[in-house]
This record gives structure tokens, sequence and C-alpha cells, in this order.
């Protein structure tokens, strides 16, 4: 195992947590969203490409849109927004 | 006066205790609330002195029956708080166990890439050696999803249309049925007003990256054979490029080539064909290997008989779900 694995598989663990430690949805989808990357690159790493672009494709990109639109219609985006102006003023 | 006992309010032993027990208890707070509570006179209601000395013991004897009644329903419903207690300690032993066991299993297995473990076996060592002969597909991955494991695919494929129809059935808007709600009630309808939101950046940017990301996308699902992708990656690719095409130019522009009847149209053409190419994996007893169909020169874009089709049968599902998806969750209809 070369560092650049360790260090990744570190990453990675790091965002697992910290996807289910967060409370905010928004930033919580886009720490999954960079878990997917990291795991795309070791999927690489793993000589997988086939899976390492489904990877980037599906989990970063699709699954985090759906998320996002989901966020969206349930109004938790604008919710935090407005939280965060609340906080502001 | 110990450390522990000084900053016991705030400290984590106390959150546990409290998490443990369900919050801070009820009957506690409910007497600190009785102490710490002026006892509230009315001025308008002191008409003699005898009076409010009968009310104010009315009130004693009123909120003593309270307390009895508290402590009365806590004794009821001890064994529910027991249990509660005894869930939230199981649920934690019953997370140590599952991760203590996962990693005990993590550490029994062979060491990747080692010539011991046990995937490497006849079969892996048949489809590296004779796969090329059999297939003819260059791409290992590619000839085993679609060649000999084509079924599998033709499963998840039906998977993936089973998913779609079920989230249509729970996302889609009947305009007929809601009939009272006029056009332009909902936020999701001032969408396709507003729509396109005429955001720069973002139509510049897509005016670009569409086409590029698209051009990607077909060829990864031509190249399936050849090269690393294959139908499903390469759908979703092409998924994501109708998204931002979507999400910069709006509704109107993407129902010019996009609808749900193109949605099913094309969904059931391309199951079809391939439960068709596949379906006679029934006949010959699940060894489907010979389509009859010349294989080719191996490297050649037009090769290994039903792969190529397969592929393409495969992206037209995928990319045409994957957005799908979207433009229910966006706004209930395609």
């Amino acid at each position: 195992m070369t560092f650049l694995t360790w260090l990744l598989l570190g990453f990675l663990i790091v965002c697992a947590l910290s996807v289910a430690l967060t409370k905010n949805l928004l930033t919580s989808v886009i720490i999954l969203m960079s878990y997917s990357l990291i795991m795309s690159v070791i999927w690489i790493l793993l000589q997988s490409p086939d899976l390492a672009i489904t990877e980037a494709a599906v989990g970063a990109g699709i699954t985090s849109v759906l998320f996002f639109v989901t966020l969206k219609r349930i109004h938790a985006i604008d919710e935090d927004r407005k939280d965060q102006d609340e906080q502001k003023s | 006066m110990s450390r522990k006992a000084e900053n016991w309010d705030t400290s984590w032993q106390k959150r546990a205790a409290d998490w443990l027990r369900d919050g801070t208890d009820a009957l506690d707070r409910a007497m600190i609330s009785e102490m710490t509570e002026a006892p509230a006179v009315a001025p308008e209601d002191v008409p003699g002195a005898a009076d409010v000395f009968e009310k104010k013991v009315h009130e004693d004897q009123q909120k003593e029956k309270a307390i009895y009644q508290t402590l009365h329903e806590r004794t009821m419903t001890r064994g529910l708080h027991h249990a509660r207690v005894l869930y939230r300690v199981l649920s934690i032993l019953v997370c140590i166990g599952i991760i203590l066991s996962l990693l005990h299993a993590v550490i029994e297995m062979p060491v990747f890439g080692s010539p011991d473990s046990p995937v490497v076996n006849d079969v892996s060592r048949r489809y590296i050696e004779d796969g090329l002969k059999e297939t003819g597909a260059v791409n290992i991955v590619a000839g085993m999803i679609l060649d000999y494991r084509a079924f599998d695919t033709l499963g998840e494929s039906t998977v993936l249309f089973i998913a779609s129809c079920a989230v249509m059935i729970l996302l889609r808007r009947d305009r007929k049925r809601d009939g009272m709600m006029e056009k332009g009630s909902l936020p999701e309808d001032r969408d396709i007003i507003y729509e396109p939101h005429f955001d720069p950046i973002l139509q510049k940017s897509a005016a670009f990256l569409t086409p590029v990301i698209l051009l990607f996308g077909v060829y990864v699902v031509l190249n399936g054979h050849l090269s690393p992708g294959g139908g499903f990656s390469g759908g979703a690719i092409l998924g994501a490029a109708l998204m931002l095409f979507r999400n910069a130019y709006g509704v109107k522009n993407t129902r010019r080539f996009f609808t749900g009847r193109t949605f099913t149209t094309v969904v059931f053409l391309a199951l079809l064909f391939y439960a068709g190419a596949k379906s006679y994996v029934f006949y010959t007893g699940g060894n489907g290997l010979e389509s009859g169909i010349p294989l080719g020169t191996p490297g050649a874009i037009l090769s290994s008989g039903l792969i190529l089709p397969l592929d393409i049968c495969v992206g037209a599902i995928v990319s045409c779900t994957m957005y799908t998806f979207f433009a229910l969750f966006r706004r209930g209809e395609v």
C-alpha cells in the first residue's frame, strides 16, 4: 500500500464519519459527494476503471443532484439559508 | 466538593445520563417550575382576605393533587421507562457488536490481490483466458456483464425500470385529478414560467459542457467492449448531461426532445430488444454464448457480437431513467 492509498483511505473514513455527524443536510450531501469522488480514485488505484467511471457519474453526480432536488422540495435548503441570514443580521 | 460535582450540570456524564433517561426527569422539571413560579394572585380577585385565603388553599390542593397524579403516572409507566433505557443501552451494544464482528471479518479476509484468495478459481481463470476468444470483447468486464452474465444485467435494467415506475407512482402529479388546482398555483409551476433563470454563468458553461459530456457519454457507451466503461456508466454520464441542460435552459427547451412519452418508448423498446436478444438463454439451458453474429476482429468497433447493441440498450435505459428521476423529483412530471 502506497502513501497515497493510505491518505485516501483516511479521507474516506473522515468523510464517512462527518456525513453521519453533520447537522446541516446540505453540507452532509456535499461531503457525501466528496466521499464518492475519493472512492472513485480508490477504484482506479484498485485497477477497476469501470467502477471508477460509474462511481464518479452515479455517486458523485446523479445521487447528489437527486439529494439536492429532494432537499429543495422539502424546503431544507431555503430553511438553511434563512437561518444563516438571521444569524448574520 | 470535587471538580466533577462542580461541573456536573455541563459535564458529559450528566448529558449521557440525561440522554439515557430520555431528557431530564419530567417530575423534577415539574417540581422545579412549581418552586420557581411566583404565586400569581390576580388583583381583580381581591374583594376580601378570606376569599384570597380560601382560593390559595384550593389552589394548593389542586397542585398537590397534580403532583400525586404525576407520581401515580410515573409509577404506572415505570416499565415503559425502564424499557426505553434498556433499548438505548442495547442499541449501543448491538452497534458495537456489529462493528467488531465486521472488523473481525475484514481481518480474516485475504490480502488484496493475493493468489491464495478464494476469488482466484476456475471461473475467473476461464474469464481471463478464454474471455476474449469467446466473447470477442477486449474489455473483459464488458464481456462478463453483457455476455456471460447478460441475464443479470437484464435484471438490473428491469430493476431500474421498476424503480422509475415506482418514483412515477409516488411523485407524479395528475393534473386531471387535481383539477381544482389552477395552473401556476404550485411552486413547481412557477419554475416553468421563470425558467430559464437566465443565469449567464450556468448557461455559458452548459453551452460549452453539455456537448462535450454528451459526446463523452456516447463514446463510453459505444466503446464499452473496447475500453473501460459500458452501458451503465455511459448512460449515467448521458443522464448527467441531460440534467445539466435542463437546469441551464429550462423545461420548455428540454421538452422539445424529451417528454414522458420519449421515456416510455425508449425504455420499453430497449428492454424489449434486450429481452428478445437474450431470451434464447432460456432455451439453450443457461449457456448463452453463441449468438450467431460473427465476433469480428477483437479491438474493432464492430466486434464482439451482441455486446455493442446491448450496451446501447443499457445506455438508453440508464440515461432516460436518470433524467426521469431528476425531472420527477423536480416537478412531478417529465
